[in-house]
């Protein structure tokens, strides 16, 4: 859902007339307002302070939210400098020895860093194109039945929106019922068609498959609903004149529809892209049920912190890779917009 | 779903053809395989241990007994208290947080006030960079001193910057000659928030109020890294514990004090009863739910 919201985020332009409106009415609980006809010195440095008093009272009711981002948000930008010190609880963030880049000497010698990041990438590329190709495809085929069939059409969407609401926790049960060794359905139905049974929880070869379905199971539907609300919006004029040139089902679909969905698809890869180097926790860490079998597959930058620091406590490293993954996605999130940007101004992020 | 998000497109006769019915089809299936594991949990649920351990899951309950239930239920005492932080948890954090974020999210549409480019970057900047786990970890744990406290579990999700946009981008949409007219009329900004902006904006508040409820509801993060206490633990956090637990007994024979403890449909029945709320709420709120999603992406 993190997606939606930041299509609006973009700088507006400036607005002279609406500045204007606001320094002619008197603003604030400064009083009620009186037509000025003739400006006096007075008038003006009263409507100064009113002016004034107006931005205090906005900045005070924004003020616990900007608070609590600065808190939960912003120190822990600054807390980063762990990356670069020896940490002991004792001495504190402050008061700990700067080792410089040792930590990250640390993580890129041992072979592990490419390892997680490489996994991270390219599990999230697998779910970004799954999940894309699946939501447009179930968009645009809801689309077809749902002049005909509106009632199923919207049963069908709620079905596919059902897993979104549910947790990760809830979601790694859902999934151990498939795949139990002893008693899931996957082996059952292997077994009971002469088939071997696998130790799902045991082969990591598997696991790429089956995150990248769970994934898509889980997420898809919001995109669904999404994408379809974006067709919904095109104008049938666009579908009527191209019947009438005679245009296929098909063209219409690849000269019209999809085309118009472009920036909607665009902000969506633009923010996947923005969190390539961040895998989602729960995914990784609940479905495959933290099993060690599976690092080899499972393992992402994500969970590789979250054991680093709770398991052997090396706050350093643990910082070092916080630090990398951050810096890394956000310079490739920049490096993307200004792609976007240059070609198409509208559709860039920021 | 409310049906004026799907109105009928205008385009003559329909007539059924074999193509449509083949995707109504293949959509059917979907929709089915979507539901598909919901049914299969409910259906172990409400199976015997005997049943699983012999025929296995399935999409029929296997010799249907609550006898699950009624082990889950025999002592509620954990899974009450679990309910019981969550619903704190949800219903605080659901309402502080909407209202906080509604308040910012008002003064970044005031065109006269001097911050509002400043706050949008500051947003735009807490949305694509982070600390990370390990800062945030150790600020609120040596720092805040938050850990073991039901605010750790309520702070940190209290504001987030793409809700804040979703909000402003409503309120912008908002006649501004109702905006105008109330500040002719003397009204402050506060007043001017809380009498015209408020009441207009439901629609939005909802939307944004459900996703929020629905991460505090789902959330086992927080606990996982923070809580300690038996008694702050959140439904999620407390069903983990259990297929942890759960396992623990099964792997190990010694502990197995209550023999024959019911190990696999219990674990399901407890998945029930803690995506019960959800998914009964699921029905009524879902069209909201939409809505929000359109109102976020339809503009794009």
């Amino acid at each position: 859902m993190t997606a939606v919201g930041t299509v609006h985020h973009r700088p507006e332009p400036p607005d002279p007339a609406g500045a204007a409106v606001a320094t002619a009415g008197p603003a604030g609980p400064a009083g009620p307002a009186r037509p000025e006809k003739a400006p006096r010195p007075r008038s003006r440095a009263r409507r100064r302070t009113a002016r004034r008093r107006a931005n205090l009272v906005l900045f005070l009711m924004g003020a616990p939210a900007l608070a609590v981002l600065f808190v939960f948000s912003y120190l822990p930008m600054a807390g980063l400098v762990l990356a670069f010190e020896d940490y002991r609880p004792r001495d504190g963030i402050t008061g700990s020895q700067w080792v410089g880049w040792q930590n990250f000497t640390y993580l890129f010698t041992g072979g592990d860093a490419w390892h997680i990041t490489f996994t991270t990438v390219f599990m999230n590329a697998l779910i970004i194109t799954a999940t894309l190709v699946t939501s447009l495809t179930l968009a645009l085929l809801l689309n077809e039945i749902r002049d005909r069939w509106p009632r199923a059409a919207r049963l069908y969407q709620s079905a596919m929106f059902l897993p979104f609401v549910f947790s990760w926790v809830v979601v790694s049960y859902f999934v151990f019922a498939f795949l139990d060794a002893d008693h899931g359905l996957v082996n059952h139905l292997l077994t009971s068609s002469g088939g071997t049974p696998v130790d799902w929880y045991a082969q990591p070869g598997w696991w790429p498959l089956i995150l990248t379905l769970v994934a898509v199971w889980k997420g898809v539907g919001f995109w669904v609903i999404a994408y379809l609300a974006a067709i919904l919006a095109i104008d049938p004029q666009y579908y009527e004149a191209a019947a009438l040139d005679g245009a296929t089902k098909w063209q219409q679909t690849r000269r019209i529809t999809l085309p118009l969905l472009s920036p909607l698809i665009i902000i969506n890869l633009l923010l996947s892209l923005s969190h390539i180097f961040h895998a989602d926790f729960g995914l990784f860490y609940q479905v495959p049920r933290n099993s060690t079998l599976l690092y080899p597959t499972t393992d992402v930058i994500d969970t590789y912190v979250y054991r680093a620091l709770t398991s052997l406590g090396d706050v350093g490293m643990s910082a070092a890779a916080g630090l990398y993954q951050a810096l890394v996605g956000f310079i490739l999130v920049l490096v993307a917009n200004w792609l976007v940007r240059r070609r198409d101004p509208d559709k860039a992020l920021f | 779903m409310s049906t004026a998000t799907i109105p009928p497109r205008a385009r003559g006769p329909v007539r059924l053809n074999w193509s449509r019915a083949l995707i109504h089809f293949l959509l059917l299936v979907c929709a089915v395989a979507f539901v598909a594991p919901l049914v299969m949990v409910l259906a172990a649920s409400f199976s015997s241990e005997d049943g699983i351990n012999r025929q296995g899951y399935g999409f029929l309950p296997r010799h249907f007994t609550t006898f699950a239930y009624r082990y889950v239920i025999g002592d509620p005492s954990q899974l009450l208290q679990a309910y019981g932080v969550s619903m704190l948890v949800t219903f605080v954090g659901t309402f502080v947080g909407v209202f906080l974020m509604a308040m910012l999210a008002y003064t970044l549409v005031r065109k006269d006030y001097v911050l509002r480019r400043p706050i949008g970057l500051y947003l735009l900047f807490a949305m694509l960079f982070s600390g990370g786990l390990v800062p945030s970890y150790i600020l609120i744990t040596q720092y805040l001193h938050l850990q073991n406290t039901i605010f750790v579990l309520i702070l940190p999700y209290l504001v987030s910057p793409w809700f804040v946009i979703i909000l402003r981008t409503y309120f912008a949409s908002l006649p501004t000659e109702l905006l105008d007219a109330a500040r002719i009329d003397g009204a402050g900004e506060l007043r001017t928030f809380f009498q015209i902006v408020l009441p207009l904006s439901r629609p939005a508040l909802a939307t944004v109020g459900l996703f929020t409820a629905l991460i505090y509801w789902n959330d086992w993060w927080l606990g996982l890294l923070y809580i300690d206490n038996q008694n702050l633990v959140p439904v999620q956090l407390f069903l983990y514990r259990i297929l942890s637990n759960i396992d623990a007994l099964a792997t190990n024979p010694q502990m197995t004090a209550g023999a024959g403890a019911p190990v696999q449909t219990v674990r399901m029945a407890v998945a029930i009863l803690a995506i019960g709320p959800i998914v009964v709420a699921f029905g009524f709120v879902q069209r909201y739910l939409v809505r929000g999603i359109t109102l976020g992406g339809i503009k794009g």
